[in-house]
């Protein structure tokens, strides 16, 4: 079942933005809670958690530059009844301690949870920084759940999700000043693709189906109204579950979607949500076109969100260009039709540090 | 309680005589690393480190699965007993060991005498490499240098429920030639983890042959020290030294540096140097000449 966003009740206000919900919310949420242990890296104010720390001095652990260690500590942490949260950038989660991360803890499918900040290009901080392949690498770990927040909403209530898997999971999360693009009466649910868009209960066999995954869903909300406009009739999933990929509404939605499947997410091409995508058709042998977004074969490099995303054709401009390549037809949508761009400064003082 | 010097001594020589059996009738075995750590297993299991009694001697069931979410998992930790804020845990670092610590467990009454026909066979728990499955072994941890920081955290976890006993790791000399062994010790240091306790074989061989080749790694007392452990060096097949070390009082992470000959009690080993890592016979005559050191060694022939 795909939950569907009610066409009026508690909609988020247009253009709302939220500064570090997960800085508060994850101290309320820990309140009661003395098994959630935080762990860092070096990283602590930039992930969000240095008045965590103050809070819940006893709970907190630096670790220092030393994610290989950090990820051991956290599995003996685990097997002894505590819930390690790691925090740290993405980057530093998957690819320094990646044997760490698959022996000492997913192998024995302890429930370390890995809160992977700065996913795709949400940075400036350039190649280092940006975690571009971390859906491709870490799809690829057994036991292993993967999340990955869409907006201010998720950010917030993916907590509870995390906190009731058994197992290890990685989230790519989102940090200082967000949209919120979902009600927060809808918390983010397990293998639940979030359904968006008006109702497509009338449309025709040969709509068009996008799919799209953390910052790429606001890109696609700013785009798709227009493309509607036009009449051309395209279905919009929002994916926040990677890994299980298992969400029957999504295999009914790619099977129906006569017209073209589009995929768009903060990554790249390969091993990320294109390609489970890609997996689940051929898996089930839905023949319909795929067109996958994502960063095609390259590294990215030190610049602005906005200036990433067009570079690397993820923003709403190329999902228009995406869109009339399927239907064939040139849909004469200018920048002035999208809905309007939030403009987040990148030195916003939401953000711990200019990174 | 006085530590039983001349049961360790017998536990020692029961533990190269099996693993010499095994290999003589395998024609292969990590034969240097029980020579050289023949003692210190020996000390381990015969006391030095409190681990609960066993009931009986475990037998090793068959392999049914991997971990997974929501999953019992089967451990090998149940031959050191049931875990209790009391008891010492004890966690094998160089799961290439597994061999020489079954053979240990077997002498000690900890796992079934026949286990070792298992070894190494399909569908069997009792691994060549140890898993967390295996008899003895309570993480994974042959991918080398894991153990310690694994052993940190349940170490700290204990320190936060006010566990009494402590965590003990057997450590592999090679794996200091590994950053993440230092990342564990300065984090065991900083957070003052002193409720762990390592046993280091320093046998001086690994894979390659002699690590002073290899990799040198020395000095390691010194280099531990200034990264905040407490240092004992000895004799790692002076059973008296050995437990007087380990059992020496220490507000800090504890090291005790077994300096170990890997050809110890077999001196035909010595005709395999310079590498020892994994002794594989080359012919009929050499297979042979080891039954005779067997024959020699347990008094009866094979």
């Amino acid at each position: 079942m795909t939950q569907q966003t009610p066409v009026t009740g508690d909609q988020p206000a247009p253009g709302e933005l939220v500064r570090r919900p997960h800085l508060q919310n994850f101290i309320d949420w820990s309140a009661d809670k003395p098994e959630v242990l935080v762990l860092t890296a070096d990283l602590t104010n930039s992930c969000e958690v240095g008045p965590w720390r103050d809070t819940y001095p006893e709970r907190y652990f630096s670790m220092g530059m030393a994610e290989q260690n950090m990820m051991g500590f956290a599995a003996g942490l685990a097997r002894e009844g505590f819930e390690p949260w790691l925090h740290t950038f993405a980057v530093f989660l998957y690819r320094r301690p990646l044997d760490q991360l698959l022996m000492s803890v997913a192998y024995p499918a302890l429930p370390v949870r890995l809160i992977g900040f700065l996913p795709g290009v949400t940075t400036p901080g350039g190649v280092t920084h940006q975690a571009i392949d971390d859906l491709a690498v870490l799809r690829s770990v057994p036991n292993l759940t993967i999340l990955s927040t869409g907006d201010a909403t998720e950010v917030e209530s993916v907590l509870d999700v995390i906190h009731e898997q058994p197992g290890p999971v990685y989230v790519r999360m989102l940090r200082g000043e967000m949209p919120r693009l979902f009600p927060q009466s809808e918390p983010f649910a397990l293998s639940r693709a979030r359904e968006l868009g008006p109702d497509h209960s009338a449309y025709g066999s040969d709509h068009v189906l996008v799919l799209t995954e953390g910052i790429c869903t606001e890109e696609a909300m700013r785009a798709l109204p227009a493309v509607r406009e036009r009449g051309v009739e395209v279905r919009h999933l929002h994916i926040s579950t990677l890994k299980p990929f298992d969400d029957p509404a999504v295999l009914d939605a790619l099977a129906a979607a006569g017209g073209g499947v589009i995929t768009m997410e903060n990554h790249l091409r390969t091993g990320g949500l294109g390609s489970a995508v890609a997996e689940v058709m051929a898996d089930a042998g839905i023949g319909n076109r795929l067109v996958r977004l994502g960063l095609d074969d390259t590294y990215a490099h030190g610049a602005s969100q906005g200036h990433l995303l067009a570079e690397y054709g993820l923003d709403a401009a190329a999902l228009v260009r995406a869109v009339e390549g399927l239907v064939g037809q040139d849909l004469a949508i200018t920048s002035e039709d999208l809905t309007e761009l939030r403009v987040a400064d990148v030195h916003s003082s939401a953000k711990a540090e200019a990174l | 309680m006085e530590p039983d010097l001349d049961r360790m001594a017998e536990i020692a020589q029961g533990i190269r005589r099996r693993v010499l059996e095994h290999t003589v009738k395998n024609n292969g075995g990590y034969m240097s690393q029980a020579c050289s750590a023949a003692e210190l297993l020996a000390a381990c299991y015969g006391g030095a480190i409190r681990l609960a009694e066993v009931e009986a001697p475990y037998e090793p069931p068959p392999f049914t699965q991997v971990p997974a979410p929501g999953l019992d998992p089967i451990s090998g930790a149940v031959v050191h007993g049931p875990a209790s804020p009391g008891a010492d845990r004890f966690i094998i670092s160089p799961a290439h060991y597994a061999l020489v610590v079954y053979a240990a467990l077997i002498e000690t009454g900890r796992l079934a005498e026949h286990a070792l026909e298992q070894f190494n066979a399909d569908g069997s728990t009792v691994e060549m490499i140890g898993a967390e499955h295996s008899p003895g072994f309570e993480t994974t941890t042959g991918s080398l240098s894991q153990a310690l920081s694994q052993a940190g955290g349940i170490a700290l976890a204990r320190k936060l429920k006010g566990d009494t006993g402590r965590t003990w790791v057997f450590l592999s000399d090679g794996e200091f030639q590994e950053g993440q062994t230092w990342e564990a010790v300065q984090a065991l240091a900083h957070h003052h983890v002193s409720g762990v306790r390592v046993i280091v074989d320093v046998n001086q061989a690994q894979c390659d042959g002699p690590m002073e080749d290899v990799m040198r790694i020395e000095p390691v007392a010194d280099r531990l020290r200034a990264f905040g452990a407490s240092v004992d060096v000895v004799d790692g097949h002076d059973l008296t030294a050995l437990t007087q070390a380990m059992d020496r009082e220490s507000d800090k992470p504890h090291f005790v540096l077994a300096y170990t000959d890997p050809a110890r009690g077999l001196p035909l080993l010595e005709e395999r140097r310079p590498v020892l890592h994994y002794l594989r016979f080359t012919s009929e005559d050499e297979r042979a000449k080891y039954a005779d050191a067997y024959a020699e060694l347990a008094g009866r022939s094979l």
